[in-house]
């Protein structure tokens, strides 16, 4: 079997399914399709900070122990802690996270998924406004607006604008890659004659770059699709798009509500807005209201600006405006491969898509009270759960020193910061590469991982290892019901 | 019953108590992306309801899209054993059926969205009946689906770009086609594939004033495709059809016109789509007409397309007492139950959630036996709608008998299930027991003693266990999905051209599309030998 088809990148949002293995004696040789960031997971998944042994904190060491013994230690702390944190989800299977969930429930703690620091304020926008979205194949098929707002897909989702918008092909819209290509091309040509510039005239050349304050080309208002990005710096992304709107740091809401207003045909009485003249969004609005599909994506760049919510009330309501005169869509453009799935099954168990505190026996919600980062900071937590994510690295200061004051579980492949910190390490088979499961886009189309090597030895999944712990954990209830 | 030894089967005292099969719910929508879009998107609709976690069952929340245990255990405790989740896009069919696979206590499945599919669209185009069988046959089995789902004909592409169709004779954008010849076509292809339960079809201009005509045109448009007894279409949630007028204010009953037509012929079924005074979540996978609603309430809005296939929307909703629109509303759906003299073709359904959630089903069997009891609900409602109303006029009171069939043994058998909705030789041991003596009790009286009794099963039992006793559960038990094994004699090949066909449509391999095995907890296919 040297090659295997078809199978979907556990790395990213966009979760591409087409990527095409070559195996060769269990290992993987050759990745095909992929972006680098594919190729770096599937050829580099076995590297040094691979965990190999559970572990478990003994006299301030981690040795090594068996597998039951972590399992057995885990499940003490779960039961003995009033209100144990069960935190991560976002990187692995959804099958997992069902029984994370079944777990919290009988320990009666809280259960968090990384939605909580990333896309959380897009989250309760939509509850408060909803969301006008679609799935990605309906932007390649009818997209002919496409924008990005603070996000830099070129670099956190490299095949994004290649398989799903504006460089992919669709029924009634067409790539604009050969246009890209030259224009790159004549980029690259004009940046040749500017160096040539630069040495015949010294220092004082004339820059021929485009500058900031750009009015929109002429090609913005091209038959075909057309490309837009926002943001507070000129990315990759922005040299790719037909039109770079450079957006003044946190002030974002500004400029959507002055679009909003604008695409309701209101006038402005002011010369610009967030750095931009009022004529040049003027015609952006006009491109919105007049093209057959529109497409806004969004990055954490508009969700962790400042504003956070309000931008995305702002962004939900613009394009949710823009529906009464003709079709848009909306996307958060989701970063780990499967929080969207994370966020579906805690919704489906609980109604709620993120912290989720059953420490009253049923399903709590309530997000800055309930979740991860809020139960750390007010020192409640007394042990955690943390499932292939590494909150140690990435939470606030404070909560990452409660976090790991209490006994800290760790289940993960690789060795983290986190993991360092943990009083009982469980090392896991990687999903999508050594065992299967299911993973949801970014748009909610779920796809299958695929197994497409053996798993190192004595190392199982994460829906293995939270099932152990989970019967582990009612064998202690039970006999602590009997004895009493 | 056979083979059943005297001593080890456990005996239940039911003297005095009504015993029927277990109930069967034609189209709720409990499971998949839309319901749990909604779930989502209304933390205010579960605060107030909360289930809390028991040494056998799972917590959870309802209150309009309850979780998936809670789901389960709701269903179970008013004796039902079976529900039918009637929207699944193919492209997320995998989502529908892991939460069909959390959904414990009842056997379900659930009918793939075709009437909008590319490949239905260009087939009819062509003409090729035979081809497009095969390919709903493929699409069926491949997402573990149980019936032709169609919703608002060619309505769906059209919202691709935001526009819609106002007739069965509208031509669809870009595809040379019409909703009339997508029914007509879906409805042969059911023919010829064999599928055990009709099309079903969730009609064009739904919800709107008038929309009556286009219901009795749809109904007569696949007249000629009757079929003996055996019914060739069922128009779902049939309320939300059945308007006349020409304006929200000038809103009528389209009731008479429509039950007079199905008295007359025998190749429709309806279900009712009743409309509970309650706030719910509307649902369902026709994009513009959520639009409308949005733009009615201003309430908040998702919508959801999914490429190749479909859309969705959601806005929740209340059904207001005092609203002419809602209770003429509430008032259709009651008339249309009522008017149609045969209850073997209108089934009890709220179209849950959109009509309200399907706990309010012991409110409508009052209603439907009790003359008394719509009385009390008329006394409360608008003056307009009420001095509009049909019911005053209508004295009928559903019999026990006549409930049985509308709740269970009726929907089973437009579904084809042959093991549900009776109770005599190979039928599955599903059985509700509810604690009314038929003899002893008038439930033109005494409705409210109904009301409660239908609310909590005395008994409910799922393959020969007692589940549920007194309306509390006992034991958790995972229920089967069950699905169509269309075994055509020529399926398509899988050629190289067909997966690049695949590439074009949609964003996902040819190869991952499928729902496995590995999706269905309890597999329960059902086989089914086509006719191509
Ligand atoms: S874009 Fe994302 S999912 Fe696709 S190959 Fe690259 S890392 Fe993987
Ligand atoms: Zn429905």
């Amino acid at each position: 079997m040297p090659y295997i088809e078809s199978v979907t990148c556990p790395v990213c949002g966009c979760l591409c399914d087409d990527i095409r293995l070559r195996i060769e004696a269990g290992k993987i040789v050759e990745v095909k399709n992929g972006c680098a960031m594919c190729e770096s997971k599937f050829l580099g998944y076995c590297g040094e900070h691979r965990l190999s042994k559970p572990l478990l904190r003994k006299n301030g060491e981690l040795v090594e122990v068996s597998l039951n013994e972590a399992v057995k230690k885990a499940a003490e702390i779960l039961t003995e802690a009033n209100y144990p944190l069960l935190y991560g989800w976002s990187s692995t299977s959804c099958e997992a996270t069902r029984v994370g969930l079944e777990l919290a429930e009988e320990v009666g703690g809280v259960i968090d998924n990384t939605s909580t620091v990333c896309h959380g304020p897009s989250v309760l926008s939509v509850q408060d406004i909803g969301i006008p979205s679609c799935t990605l194949g309906q932007v390649r098929h009818r997209a002919d607006l496409v924008i990005y707002w603070g996000c830099d897909p070129w670099s956190a989702h490299p095949r994004h604008i290649e398989r799903y918008t504006s460089f992919s092909e669709g029924r009634f819209e067409k790539s604009e890659w050969k246009g890209y290509l030259s224009k790159t091309k004549a980029l690259i040509v004009k940046k040749k004659i500017e160096k040539a510039l630069k040495r015949v005239f010294a220092r004082q050349a004339p820059s021929l770059s485009p500058s900031v304050r750009r009015e929109p080309p002429p090609t913005l208002f091209k038959q075909g699709r057309k490309m837009i990005v926002v943001d507070v710096r000129r990315t990759r992304s922005a040299e790719t798009a037909d039109y770079f709107i450079q957006v003044e740091p946190n002030k974002d809401y500004e400029l959507l509500e002055a679009l909003r207003l604008l695409v309701r045909d209101e006038e402005l009485e002011v010369e610009e807005v967030a750095g931009i003249p009022v004529a040049y969004l003027e015609e952006v609005a006009d491109l919105m209201i007049r093209c057959n599909f529109g497409a806004l994506f969004f990055g954490l760049g508009l969700t962790m600006s400042r504003g956070k919510m309000r931008n995305i009330d702002a962004a939900l309501s613009l394009v949710r405006d823009l529906n009464t005169r003709t079709k848009f869509t909306i996307m958060p453009m989701r970063g780990h491969f499967n929080v969207s799935g994370a966020d579906t099954v805690f919704t489906w168990q609980t109604g709620y898509p993120y912290a989720v505190d059953f420490s009253l026996c049923y399903p709590r919600y309530n997000p800055g009270e309930t979740s991860a980062v809020d139960v750390l900071l007010r020192g409640e937590t007394d042990a955690s759960l943390i499932v292939a994510s590494d909150p140690v690295s990435n939470f606030p200061r404070k909560a990452a020193e409660h976090l790991v004051k209490n006994p800290l579980i760790v289940i993960d492949p690789h060795m983290n910061a986190t993991a360092q910190m943990g009083d009982v390490v469980i090392p896991s088979a990687l999903v999508g590469v050594e065992v299967e499961g299911t993973a949801y886009r970014m748009d909610h189309v779920p796809l299958p991982l695929k197994k497409v090597v053996e798993p190192p030895e004595g190392l199982i999944s994460d829906e293995e290892i939270l099932r152990k712990i989970l019967s582990e954990v009612r064998k202690i209830k039970t006999g602590k019901t009997e004895e009493s | 019953m056979k083979n059943v030894s005297d001593h080890r089967a456990k005996k239940i005292d039911v003297s005095g108590m009504i015993v029927m099969p277990g109930g069967v719910d034609i189209h709720s929508h409990i499971a998949g992306s839309e319901v749990n879009t909604g779930r989502l998107l209304r933390p205010e609709d579960h605060f107030k309801d909360s289930e809390c976690k028991t040494s056998v069952t799972r917590s959870g929340v309802g209150y309009s899209i309850p979780s998936t245990f809670t789901t389960g255990y709701r269903y179970a405790r008013m004796g039902y054993t079976t529900v039918m989740n009637p929207s699944m896009p193919p492209l997320e069919a995998k989502h529908t059926h892991e939460e069909l696979n959390d959904i414990p206590m009842i056997d379900k499945a659930t009918y793939p969205l075709l009437g909008d599919w590319w490949f239905v669209l260009e087939y009819l185009s062509q003409g090729n009946i035979e081809e497009l069988a095969r390919h709903v046959a493929w699409m069926i089995s491949s997402t573990k689906g149980y019936a032709i789902k169609i919703v608002n004909p060619g309505g769906l592409e059209a919202w691709g770009f935001g526009h819609n169709v106002t007739s069965l004779d509208d031509q669809i954008p870009h595809f040379c086609i019409t909703p009339r010849e997508i029914i007509l076509g879906l409805c042969r292809v059911n023919k010829l594939l064999n599928l055990p339960h009709s099309v079903h079809l969730h009609t064009n201009n739904l919800g709107k004033p008038g929309n009556y005509a286009t219901a009795l045109e749809t109904m007569k448009c696949v007249e000629k495709l009757a079929n003996g007894e055996k019914p060739v279409l069922h128009i779902t949630h049939c309320q939300f059809s059945a308007f006349t007028g020409d304006d929200w204010r000038t809103l009528g009953s389209g009731a008479e016109e429509i039950a007079k037509y199905l008295n007359g012929h025998s190749h429709i079924t309806i279900d009712m789509g009743q409309v509970i005074f309650t706030d719910t979540t509307t649902m369902t996978a026709d994009g513009p007409f959520q639009f409308g609603l949005y733009g009615l309430t201003g309430n908040k809005w998702v919508n959801h397309d999914v490429e190749t296939e479909t859309s969705a929307g959601i806005v929740p909703f209340h059904y207001r007492k005092k609203s002419f629109a809602h209770a003429t509303q509430w008032s259709i759906g009651l008339e249309l139950a009522l008017l149609v003299k045969d209850p073997w073709k209108i089934y009890m359904t709220t179209d849950h959630p959109n009509g309200g959630p399907f706990t309010a089903y012991p409110k409508i069997v009052a209603w439907l036996t009790s003359k008394k009891a719509r009385k009390a609900t008329l006394k409360k409602i608008n003056p307009k709608a009420r001095s509009r109303s049909l019911l005053p006029s209508i004295d009928r009171e559903l019999g026990f008998y006549e409930l049985a069939i509308m709740t269970r043994a009726g929907q089973a058998k437009a579904l084809g299930l042959k093991h549900k909705g009776h109770l005599g030789v190979g039928a599955d041991a599903d059985i509700a027991v509810y604690n009314v003596n038929p003899h002893k009790t008038d439930p033109s009286k005494e409705y409210k003693k109904i009301r409660k009794a239908f609310k909590h099963a005395a008994y409910t039992i799922k393959s020969g266990r007692v589940v549920v006793k007194n309306g509390e559960v006992l034991t958790p038990v995972e229920g089967a999905t069950i699905w169509l094994d269309v075994k055509v004699s020529d399926p398509f090949k899988v050629t190289a051209d067909m997966k690049r066909r695949f590439r074009e449509y949609w964003t996902v391999e040819y190869d991952n599309y499928p729902v496995t095995d590995h999706y269905l907890e309890i597999s329960q296919p059902i086989p089914v030998k086509a006719d191509v």
